[in-house]
């Protein structure tokens, strides 16, 4: 796999390998996500861009500079409402303790909860008004903490497994395929929430020109030491040219696409430090009791409860575990694109092609996780080049066939969905397991 | 009079759109319903079933349009449906016979056709996307409007106008009609009966004869009817565009849900469920108080309980107050 990305690397270009590279490790990470849900316990979560979107979210309220007249203008009736809904779900807490099961009570939730709403938004409504009219075309928003980005990984994990908290309360006692569809939509409510919310998040108008963890690609052109670096790495293609000035105009041209393979260079590191990091937790914990039990969970629920595991609290727990890692992944994408896209959120991009990941790769196998994030990802990027060099291919053979070409050059770009799903049902049809199954049966 | 007024708004901007998309969800809950109630299992790929099916019908209407063949007053897609009913039975009888038959042979959990669901899902808008472009396409003809909302008005003397789109009473009807034939052949003919049988207890229904096979073919052939012609209406209601009609898959499998999977008429009432909520409190009621109350609590805001930004939230969130309170949908699931 590495090597086909070597390759990219030489026959196309470095920039273009290491963004792949970088998606293959943010795309391991998710993958690794689902695979824990789903390999270790069994659960569907078809709400991955949900958490995913979560995790960006935290990036932005991390690292964003707070924006104080926004604060001045509403953020006092903001805390309010925050209060409002804190004091919401205590009143609920405390009537769904206090009072036996019957539909009173039911009602009487109902009307706490819109009557709740509705006080809400009367007294947020000016103030929500006021923040969003502060500058809209910059800010319009809150704004975050300040805080660098980093911090935004960790937080974006808590934000993921408190979500999963709340959705694994609800759903987490469905059936499997009523559990896949009740996390889907429960995600879909999350996006249109950060998409709409405009206060918060910017809405549709996204966030763009985030902090970075690593340097800018100009500041780097100036500096000294990465000129002599890129100088001292291409001595050799440098000796050749003999004037001066091409020289210097050719070392130039070096310094910027050096700049920009150093910075994805420095992402790769950061990430490959999480995805290595999370391989031996998971890897770990997988081999643990605390695994042989999820599995035996997985297995044969009833049998693993008569034995005296609480299978509801354990499900529970390795769906946050799983969506917290999720969330990760998300503010990993958020960080290395420096901007936060609320409407790119498709289910078919983060849901399913995570899916498809962690099939092929092998269900309960991280590796195979890992190693699915890279195929699926290389495939689903570079499949389209590859169908337009095969159009070109024939084009160059065919003669006047110009309107067929240019059919298939404007549809070549959705060949991609279809090696998906011929791969995902190959997969399942032939290889049940995936590329690397599960090897610890025996255990 | 005032009362009148806000009478006919409220037909014309909540009563008729609702009903109309209501007809649309059904339809493809009904599709979602049985193939989960008879092949059991979650179909991930209703909505893009949908849009091959109403690809194929523009196909065939333009080709139509081309010869000059054309229904008057009524749009040529009418004339269409027939032929690209029998292509999307084809093409999902095509699927069934290499995707999903060996895992149905092979008494695979559920979840596992419903992963496989989900390929078959990438395939399918593939070839959606390949043959007719991710674009939006409207192939609506004939005669838009049966009322014009001006002419209500003239006619009534009334200050607000009812437009009745010619679509919107083809889609309710169409659904009526469609619908009850579906009743009438699950409850009263031999195979609809074999059907729910199957449906009920699969090992019962082999011993009593019923021929598995069969049952299986005629339920895409009804899946492959309802997903052409719930696709086309939406389609000519609206706009054909393959995205869409991928995420209209959601408030679909809500109404299935909440109405019952498994419960035809569970889904069938389900779908105006979701449309019903969905627009009802996504509606700005401004006008319609002002024409009720007196002029002096006319209400200064719109009135509006959510943004119309989370209509498609409205219909989870009330999938999700089913799912906690009864897990088996409105109309208890499973029993066709």
């Amino acid at each position: 796999m590495l090597g086909l990305i070597i390759l990219v690397g030489i026959f196309q270009s470095w920039n273009v390998a290491l963004s792949i590279f970088n998606m293959c490790l943010i795309s391991a990470v998710m993958t690794m996500g689902a695979n824990i849900q789903w390999g270790y316990a069994g659960l569907i979560n078809f709400g991955l861009m949900g958490y995913a979107a979560l995790g960006g979210l935290a990036a932005v309220l991390i690292s964003v500079e707070p924006v104080q007249e926004a604060w001045v203008a509403g953020g006092f009736s903001i805390l309010m409402s925050l209060w409002l809904i804190v004091a919401m779900v205590l009143a609920i807490r405390f009537v769904l303790k206090n009072f036996e099961k019957s539909k009173i009570r039911t009602y009487g939730i109902a009307t706490i909860i819109i009557a709740g709403i509705i006080i809400i938004r009367v007294t947020s409504e000016t103030s929500i008004e006021a923040i969003e009219n502060v500058n809209p075309a910059t800010t319009g928003f809150l704004g975050g903490l300040g805080l660098p980005i980093m911090f935004s990984w960790i937080v974006g994990a808590f934000f993921a497994a408190g979500l999963a908290f709340i959705v694994g309360k609800v759903a987490l006692g469905l059936r499997a395929d009523y559990l896949a569809i009740a996390t889907l939509l429960i995600s879909e409510i999350v996006i249109a929430i950060i998409k709409h919310e405009d206060w918060l998040t910017r809405g549709v108008k996204n966030v763009i020109g985030l902090d970075r963890p690593v340097p800018y690609e100009i500041e780097l052109q100036t500096k000294e030491w990465f000129i002599n670096l890129v100088a001292k790495f291409n001595s050799g293609k440098l000796d050749l040219i003999s004037s001066i000035t091409d020289k210097q105009s050719a070392l130039n041209q070096l310094v910027i696409e050096g700049s920009s393979v150093f910075v994805k260079l420095c992402y790769s590191g950061l990430f490959l430090i999480v995805v290595i990091a999370l391989l031996i937790v998971t890897q770990k914990a997988l081999y643990s009791p605390w695994g042989r039990m999820m599995r035996a969970i997985r297995d044969n629920e009833e049998a693993a409860n008569a034995m005296g595991k609480n299978v509801v609290k354990q499900h529970l727990l390795i769906f946050i575990l799983g969506s917290a890692i999720v969330g990760i992944a998300g503010a990993m994408l958020v960080t290395q694109d420096g901007l936060f896209t609320p409407g790119s959120y498709q289910p078919m991009r983060y849901t399913f092609l995570i899916w498809v990941m962690v099939i092929v790769g092998g269900s309960g196998n991280n590796l195979g996780a890992v190693l699915g994030a890279f195929i699926i990802w290389f495939m689903w990027v570079q499949s389209s080049p590859m169908g337009l060099w095969v159009v070109e291919m024939i084009s160059n053979n065919v003669q006047d066939s110009n309107t067929w070409v240019e059919f298939l050059e404007d549809r070549v770009f959705y060949l991609r969905l279809i090696f998906m799903g011929t791969i995902l049902l190959v997969i399942m049809r032939f290889y049940p397991s995936g590329i690397l199954p599960e090897k610890n049966k025996e255990l | 009079m005032e009362f009148l007024n806000a009478i006919i708004l409220l037909l014309n901007y909540i009563f008729m759109p609702a009903l109309t998309y209501g007809s649309q969800l059904a339809l493809g809950a009904i599709f979602v319903t049985l193939i989960y109630g008879i092949l059991r299992f979650a179909n991930f790929a209703t909505g893009d079933m949908m849009a091959f099916g109403t690809m194929v019908t523009i196909l065939f209407t333009w080709y139509f349009q081309s010869l000059g063949i054309s229904l008057g007053v009524l749009p040529t897609a009418l004339l269409a449906i027939p032929f690209a009913i029998v292509l999307t039975i084809g093409y999902m009888l095509l699927i069934d016979k290499f995707v999903f038959r060996y895992y149905r042979v092979s008494k695979s959990p559920p979840v596992q056709l419903a992963m496989v669901s989900i390929g078959v899902m990438f395939v399918t808008q593939a070839v959606v996307r390949i043959i007719i472009g991710p674009s939006d396409q409207r192939f609506f003809d004939g005669e838009k409007f049966i009322i014009k909302a001006g002419e209500f008005k003239e006619m009534t003397g009334l200050n607000e106008g009812l437009a009745i789109k010619s679509s919107q009473v083809l889609t309710i009807f169409v659904t009526i009609v469609l619908v009850s034939i579906l009743f009438w052949f699950l409850n009263k003919t031999k195979t609809g009966k074999s059907m729910r049988a199957y449906s009920d207890n699969e090992d019962l229904a082999l011993l009593s004869g019923i021929d598995p096979k069969r049952v299986v073919m005629i339920t895409w052939i009804i899946a492959g009817i309802l997903a052409t012609i719930g696709g086309a209406l939406y389609g000519l209601d609206k706009s054909f565009k393959p995205f869409t009609y991928f995420n209209n898959m959601l408030p679909i499998f809500a109404a299935a849900i909440v109405g019952g999977i498994g419960n035809p008429f569970g889904a069938f009432l389900g779908g105006y469920v979701i449309a019903f909520s969905e627009i009802f409190l996504t509606y700005a009621y401004k006008k319609f108080f002002m024409y009720v109350l007196p002029a002096s609590m006319e209400p200064e805001t719109l009135v509006q309980l959510l943004s119309t930004d989370y209509k498609f939230a409205v219909s989870f969130s009330i999938l999700v107050i089913v799912l906690l309170y009864r897990p088996n949908g409105i109309f208890k699931g499973k029993v066709l």
